[in-house]
């Protein structure tokens, strides 16, 4: 006590630690005890939850606690409730006639979330994430359709494919034309030419357009129809739209007719539940190119 | 505050051990102006917080009629008149920052009066004082019984059984009035009673019921001393002018017995008013002397000012030897000096102008708010689709609210892009050219929306579109804007 006797504050009547910052003394004030009790109790605290929970790295793995407790397997509950919960819902939206979902602002919100889900998951990779697509992938926001955009047709390719190797898939495919010998390049040319004018493209100078029709009535109309317009049937795109699968200048278009298309889509059935596949029908439809 | 110290008898108690106990406060009861200002307050703030659940509001049919409701299942606030949406918790912020403020200007005006008179923890601590000075007796009693701790006697047991449980029962009520807050207040009472309550309810009660008990009738001063972050804010936040309790040592020193300052003023000697009696520091809840000058621990209660005042009442001398003053005065005084007192000063103003801009900008936000709201975001994957007519179009996202308690028919109308046509996703049902759907009463509705427009009329990169949407019945708009992009 005597020693501190140059550390007296006069003001507060204590001593002080001795600490002392720009003349401002530090005072000796003790801790109220219940202070310090609850300090050793969060030491105890943390000694039970070591002991309690996986606490300590090991070499190769960890001190797993008295609990077993993981945060893996909480996900994993957490997961299976979701799942639970989704249940009924989801068998609500497998229930609905396909027509009836987007008439029901509920069922349309779910299949809409569901489905964009699932297409991020399943259908992103070719078709782009928000259904955009790519050369020779369809954009699904558009409304051209190679094998028919009803909330039905969409559902039908979905399910089976196309060129997928399933029994109910699409399965037409267009001719090489020139790779197998039907037509001769200079025709080739000629037609490409044709098929361009048809959407109000350009073409080259003295190509003849008579000539074009010709080639393309005896070797075309079988698939895209008199007037170009398509089949969806037979998975043939109109060719007088604005709408280019592989492109419509006119290299490619020689490419397309001499080797031929056929793009090839997975089926999804046996792969996704039905409702789920229900969810992504309604959620491609809504995308905006839906008839 | 410089004051003479006896360092001598100081320096012998000091310089204890790292810790130390609690040394238990045994506020003596007081009457005086302070006292029943607090008690009013107490009154009024523990009626309005018990009751206030009670009171109802009729809002019309389907609407909850209770005043005040936090309705978070459905994540709705009501206010008497007012209803708020969760996009609309800048009112809460609005709120808190006229709370800080106001809490600023009380400081610059009364010290910590904000402690000592409505701060829940001395409300609800002085309600268990009161019940501990009813059931045990006053100051002296309790300290004499609580010497007596090893010779307990049956009928002192009963008191301390009887003060814990009628504590336990203020603390209880406390909690389920917190409830109450948070769904139909009297459907709850009734679902509680007959234990039909979510368990959520029982949990909160259990929680607010341990919390006072604990912090009212234990805690105590400890909470404003050590565990509330406020005094030490204050003290960086109040200056000169701020009227705080103060002991006027101009005044009272030199202290010494009634008796003793009679002789020497009969001799003519300087003496001062303070006759050293302790009634002061007897009746202070967190058992400190204000005599010793401004500190930490006051919360300006006012009750000193009582206990002093009685005293002087009492001696024949001037009462307010303790009152609401600051240095400044005090100095004065002993210059000789008349003191000043002033309220409106720089500080005082500034704040209040601060509250009043927020408040002006809330209320303008109020009443200005709409009922019926559209908020557009524009779909960015893809931004645009061309179409196989070489038309182009834009998708958005479009989320409608209505607030009002009845459901309304909406048509949407665009304008911006030369001949563009708008789509709703899944509202097929075309009147005049334009979608039209049913909004559900008190609830908010997202749609899918298509804008198509051909390119040929809109050669531009981004046109502006507007969204309008109108309620066919009452002919309320809203509207938003945003654009339309050609790839
Ligand atoms: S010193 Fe006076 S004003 Fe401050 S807390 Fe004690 S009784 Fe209240
Ligand atoms: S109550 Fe008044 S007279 Fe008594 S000790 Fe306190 S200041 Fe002095």
């Amino acid at each position: 006590m005597t020693e501190h006797n140059n550390d007296f504050d006069r003001v507060s009547g204590k001593t002080t630690t001795g600490h002392e910052w720009d003349g401002i003394r530090e005072l000796n004030t003790p801790l109220p005890r219940w202070w310090v009790i609850t300090f050793y109790l969060t030491i105890a605290w943390a000694i039970g939850y070591w002991v309690v929970y996986p606490a300590w790295p090991l070499l190769w793995s960890h001190t797993t606690g008295v609990l077993n407790y993981s945060s893996r397997a909480d996900v994993a509950v957490e997961l299976a409730n979701l799942e639970k919960i989704r249940g009924d819902k989801m068998v609500a939206l497998g229930a609905a006639p396909l027509a009836e979902i987007e008439k029901d602002p509920a069922l349309l919100a779910l299949a809409r979330a569901r489905g964009k889900t699932v297409f991020g998951d399943n259908c992103a990779p070719c078709h782009g994430s928000g259904g955009a697509g790519a050369k020779g992938y369809p954009n699904l926001n558009d409304d051209d359709w190679l094998w028919g955009g009803s909330l039905d047709q969409i559902m039908q390719t979905i399910q089976f494919g196309a060129r997928s190797g399933h029994p109910k898939a699409h399965e037409n495919t267009m001719l090489a034309f020139g790779k197998d010998g039907i037509l001769k390049r200079d025709q080739i040319v000629t037609v490409a030419n044709y098929v361009r004018s048809l959407s109000g493209l350009p073409t080259s100078p003295g190509y003849d357009k008579s000539a074009g029709a010709k080639i393309f009535a005896d070797n075309c109309v079988s698939c895209h129809g008199d007037n170009a317009r398509g089949n969806q049937e037979l998975g043939a795109p109109d060719l007088t739209d604005k709408i280019w699968l592989y492109g419509s200048d006119e290299v490619t278009l020689i490419e397309t007719i001499t080797n031929g298309r056929g793009g090839v889509m997975p089926a999804w059935i046996g792969r996704l539940d039905p409702s789920t596949v229900k969810a992504l029908a309604v959620y491609v439809h809504s995308l905006g190119g839906g008839k | 505050m410089n004051k003479p110290v006896n360092t001598t008898e100081l320096q012998l108690e000091d310089d204890g051990p790292l810790y130390a106990a609690r040394k238990k406060v045994y506020p003596q009861s007081v009457s005086g102006t302070f006292r029943r200002i607090k008690w009013g307050l107490m009154a009024f703030c523990l009626g309005v917080y018990y009751l206030l659940p009670f009171v109802r509001w009729n809002r019309g049919l389907g609407a909850p009629d209770q005043a005040v409701l936090v309705d978070l299942p459905n994540s709705r606030f009501y206010f008497f008149f007012i209803e708020l949406w969760p996009q609309e918790v800048y009112y809460f912020t609005g709120l808190l920052i006229v709370a800080a403020i106001t809490l600023f200007l009380m400081n610059s005006v009364g010290g910590r009066i904000w402690c000592g008179y409505l701060c829940p923890q001395t409300v609800w601590t002085d309600l268990f004082y009161a019940v501990e000075r009813l059931i045990e007796g006053d100051r002296r009693d309790r300290m004499r019984k609580d010497a007596a701790r090893g010779t307990m006697k049956l009928e002192r047991f009963a008191e301390i059984v009887l003060k814990h449980s009628i504590w336990l029962m203020i603390a209880w009520w406390t909690g389920g009035a917190w409830v109450l807050y948070f769904n139909d207040a009297p459907t709850l009472v009734k679902q509680l009673v007959t234990f039909q309550a979510p368990m959520l309810a029982y949990i909160w009660i259990a929680i607010l019921t341990a919390t006072t008990y604990l912090l009212a009738g234990f805690m105590r001063e400890q909470v404003c001393v050590y565990m509330c972050p406020w005094p030490r804010i204050q003290a960086a936040l109040t200056d000169e002018w701020a009227l705080n309790v103060t002991y006027r040592y101009d005044r009272g020193e030199k202290r010494t017995s009634l008796k003793k300052a009679n002789e020497l003023r009969a001799l003519g000697e300087p003496v001062g008013d303070c006759v050293d009696c302790y009634q002061c520091v007897a009746v202070c809840p967190t058992g400190i002397d204000i005599r010793n000058g401004a500190q930490l621990d006051c919360i300006q209660c006012g009750l000193c000012i009582d206990a002093c005042d009685a005293v002087m009442t009492k001696i024949g001398r001037e009462t307010r030897l303790i009152g609401y003053d600051n240095d400044i005065n005090i100095q004065r005084r002993q210059a000789g000096t008349p003191p000043v007192y002033r309220i409106v000063r720089p500080r005082t103003v500034t704040y209040l102008a601060m509250i009043a801009c927020v408040g002006a900008v809330m209320l303008y936000a109020l009443l200005t708010r709409t009922l019926l709201d559209i908020n557009v975001l524009h779909d960015r994957n893809p931004v645009a689709v061309k179409l196989s007519d070489g038309s182009i179009r834009n998708a958005y996202t479009v989320r409608l609210l209505n607030k009002r308690g009845f459901d309304r028919v909406i048509a949407i109308d665009i304008d911006g892009p030369v001949n563009g046509t708008v789509h709703v996703v899944g509202a097929d049902s075309l009147t005049q050219d334009r979608p039209m759907i049913i909004l559900g009463r008190d609830q908010t509705t997202e749609l899918r929306l298509l804008v198509t427009a051909p390119t040929e009329s809109n050669p531009e990169k981004s046109i502006p579109v507007h969204f309008h949407v109108t309620d066919i019945g009452l002919g309320e708009v809203a509207s938003a804007t945003d654009h339309f992009v050609t790839p």
